[in-house]
């Protein structure tokens, strides 16, 4: 997994509430065997006018020049400002890829749905709860502002306005760790081998139908 | 309920209890895993990932596999005919070859289908278990009293490798739903009015027991169908305590215990409910008897309405992210504010998908298809049973003729238009009635209009070409 400290970077406001994976990665690519590559097609039905379809080359489709990540100003965005519940539906592991892929490491929102703010953590990607008002002032100061940039520091759980306003946010410690060093979270379960094996002995003996 | 003694348990905290591993410092847990169901679309990356870095199935014997979401739902003797799906399907075979299975039923065997429909009628989703799949709507197993829930790909990786998940607990949400139904009110209905009362993200952190005598009188199928809709409520799991209906179901199924064990399994499964005085988080209750038909109207499963309502106005919302959505939601559904639902007219018909393509479900249909006709104006009214076994129930119960002799296609089966990742799909702009769980923007097909309804609602307004309340027929 790819490690996560600090980042500074555009923010590009998608403002809208409830987004669900099948908007952020359409069905129709999820036939991919890959793990990479998703990135063009990020938000596909909003993004372009036509229909997408997987392997399709994306650099001459007919952008969406209404939908905010195809305007020049939102160009190499890393951070993501998104509304209540995003990422809910489907807990296809497929749309935090595609937002890595497209270049965003960090998502802040006031509420994410639960399967994919996990899934983001195991992709080194932060995902960022912050309060409403804090999320309806970026959402305003972004709009506001050509070129807003935000800096996020993991190891302080901080992130810095231009303004030099300060918020903090919370991650689990485990997660942090991991985050934080890049670690592979099976080669560290597996330091545990010996307990899941201790459980699984005595589960057998409880039950043991679930042994046959 | 709101208040209890320490000792007190849900049965959420039971089911988390009985399979925590181990537990780090912050309170995150390694929660053993009792039952892996595998499908081609989140599993590919997954078993790459175990052989490039050289590890094996800790228990392949607990893996249920099958291919569902790319298989074609008619003509199977031309094989999948799109190479991507093709290939995607083929890289279930070849892997599971690889690492083993307790039961794989690759396309076009008998007992093949919805990933989630098969695994309950081969009994191999028990009281009691984790379930997992890297699925969201894992949810449906919690009906047996198991606590299920789906997982993303990296997390199928790591259950493969360690038969475990990094996982913390979640809160405990009760929903309670007191009474009785009335005549003609399902358990997808329930499902609806429950999302649209808490929201899509009201369960966000939560896992949900549903209670109360509503829930106790489901059979097993409705059961799966409130908890498959759990996650359309945002909580990963929905449980509902086992009792005797869960065990005279799983009795004498292929892989349910058999014997001693038998014995020995109800006797565990008949402690596994919420203490009296447990505590739960969250209590949401609503009342059975005030629940109708339910349509939604937008392109968010809360955005849903009785057969009675009309379509909301959003001049009368006052928050603006709100109003934004009904604005975008009116928008891309092509509908006008105000429009009394039983006005809405429908393109297509779709029955099937993990929440309601059981034989409970297909015989609820049969019921108000029977001898009726498909409104001219429907263009196409599809039945896609949710596996072999069910399909073969129904067309010994000669449910498929009444299907057919109405004018509906009577199909094979798979996930197929409840996300349209095979050949089954609306084209832009069509509308359809669908008994499946989601109505996200192209859902069903790009610019596809989805209105959620329950098996019976479908048929119902395939005859009538608009919504209808089933109950005046």
């Amino acid at each position: 997994m790819k490690a996560f400290t600090t980042l500074t970077g555009l923010a590009a406001p998608i403002d809208r509430a409830n987004i669900d994976t099948d908007a952020i990665i359409p069905k129709q690519f999820l036939k991919s065997i890959k793990r990479s590559g998703f990135g063009p097609y990020l938000f596909d039905e909003w993004r372009y006018k036509d229909h997408g379809e997987p392997g399709m080359d994306c650099t001459n489709r007919p952008l969406n020049e209404d939908f905010v990540l195809n305007q020049p100003r939102y160009k190499g965005a890393q951070i993501m400002l998104a509304r209540e519940n995003f990422g809910c539906g489907s807990s296809r592991e497929h749309a935090p890829w595609a937002i890595e892929d497209f270049g965003f490491r960090v998502i802040i929102a006031p509420s994410f749905a639960d399967i994919f703010f996990g899934n983001c953590y195991k992709n080194g990607m932060l995902p960022i709860v912050a309060s409403h008002a804090m999320v309806d002032k970026l959402f305003n100061e972004c709009e506001a502002n050509m070129g807003y940039s935000l800096s996020v520091d993991l190891p302080s759980q901080t992130v810095t306005l231009p303004s030099g306003e300060t918020f903090g946010f919370e991650i689990n410690a485990t997660s942090k760790h991991n985050l934080l060093n890049g670690l592979d979270e099976i080669g560290l379960t597996l330091m545990h081998a010996d307990a899941i094996k201790k459980f699984e002995t005595k589960h057998q003996a409880t039950q043991p139908w679930l042994f046959t | 309920m709101a208040v209890g003694n320490s000792t007190a348990k849900t049965l959420y905290d039971k089911l988390w209890d009985s399979h925590v591993v181990h537990v780090d410092i912050d309170g995150t847990s390694l929660i053993y895993i009792d039952r892996h169901l595998v499908h081609e679309v989140t599993s590919p990356q997954a078993f790459e990932g175990l052989r490039l870095a050289g590890r094996k199935p800790w228990r392949a014997d607990t893996i249920v596999a099958n291919p569902d979401h790319n298989t074609p739902t008619k003509d199977w003797a031309k094989g999948i005919e799109d190479p991507i799906s093709r290939l995607q399907v083929e890289t279930l075979d070849t892997n599971i070859k690889e690492t083993g299975a307790l039961v794989y039923f690759p396309f076009k065997h008998a007992n093949q289908g919805i990933i989630h429909v098969i695994g309950p009628e081969q009994g191999t989703t028990l009281p009691g278990m984790t379930v997992v799949c890297g699925d969201s709507h894992t949810s449906t197993h919690g009906a047996f009293g198991a606590l299920a829930h789906g997982i993303g790909t990296s997390e199928v990786e790591h259950v493969l490798a360690t038969q475990t998940l990094i996982a913390k607990k979640s809160k405990n949400m009760l929903v309670r739903v007191d009474g009785k139904l009335g005549a003609g009110i399902t358990a997808k209905d329930v499902a609806l009015a429950i999302i649209g009362k808490i929201g899509t993200a009201g369960g966000n952190g939560f896992a949900i027991e549903f209670g109360g005598e509503v829930i106790r009188a489901l059979s097993m199928e409705g059961r799966m169908t409130v908890c498959n809709m759990a996650i359309e409520a945002g909580a990963r799991a929905g449980i509902i305590a086992p009792d005797s209906k869960t065990a005279e179901y799983l009795n004498g199924r292929q892989y349910a215990p058999k014997g001693a064990n038998w014995d020995k399994a109800t006797a565990y499964w008949g402690t596994l409910n919420s203490d009296a005085d447990a505590k739960f988080d969250s209590v949401v209750e609503l009342k059975g008897a005030e629940i109708a038909p339910q349509v939604t109207w937008g392109t968010s499963p809360e955005q849903v309405l009785p057969i009675g309502g009309r379509v909301p106005d959003p001049a009368n919302e006052k928050d603006a992210t709100k109003r934004t959505s009904i604005e975008n939601a009116l928008k891309y559904m092509g509908l006008t504010a105000n429009t009394p639902i039983d006005e809405i007219k429908l393109d297509k018909i779709f029955i099937g998908s993990c929440t309601n393509s059981r034989i409970e479900d297909l015989r609820a249909a049969a019921v108000v298809a029977k001898g009726k006709k498909v409104a001219g104006s429907i263009q196409l009214a599809m039945v896609v049973p949710g596996s072999g076994m069910v399909k073969r129930q129904a067309e010994e119960e000669g449910l498929d003729k009444i299907f057919l002799d109405a004018g509906f296609e009577w199909r094979e089966p798979g996930c197929s238009m409840c996300l349209a990742m095979n050949a089954d799909r609306l084209s832009p702009g069509e509308r359809c009635a669908s008994t499946s769980n989601r109505n996200f923007e192209g859902r069903q097909g790009q610019g596809g209009r989805t209105h959620l309804v329950s098996p019976a609602m479908a048929v119902a307004a395939a005859i009538a070409g608009h919504f209808v309340d089933v109950r005046s027929l």
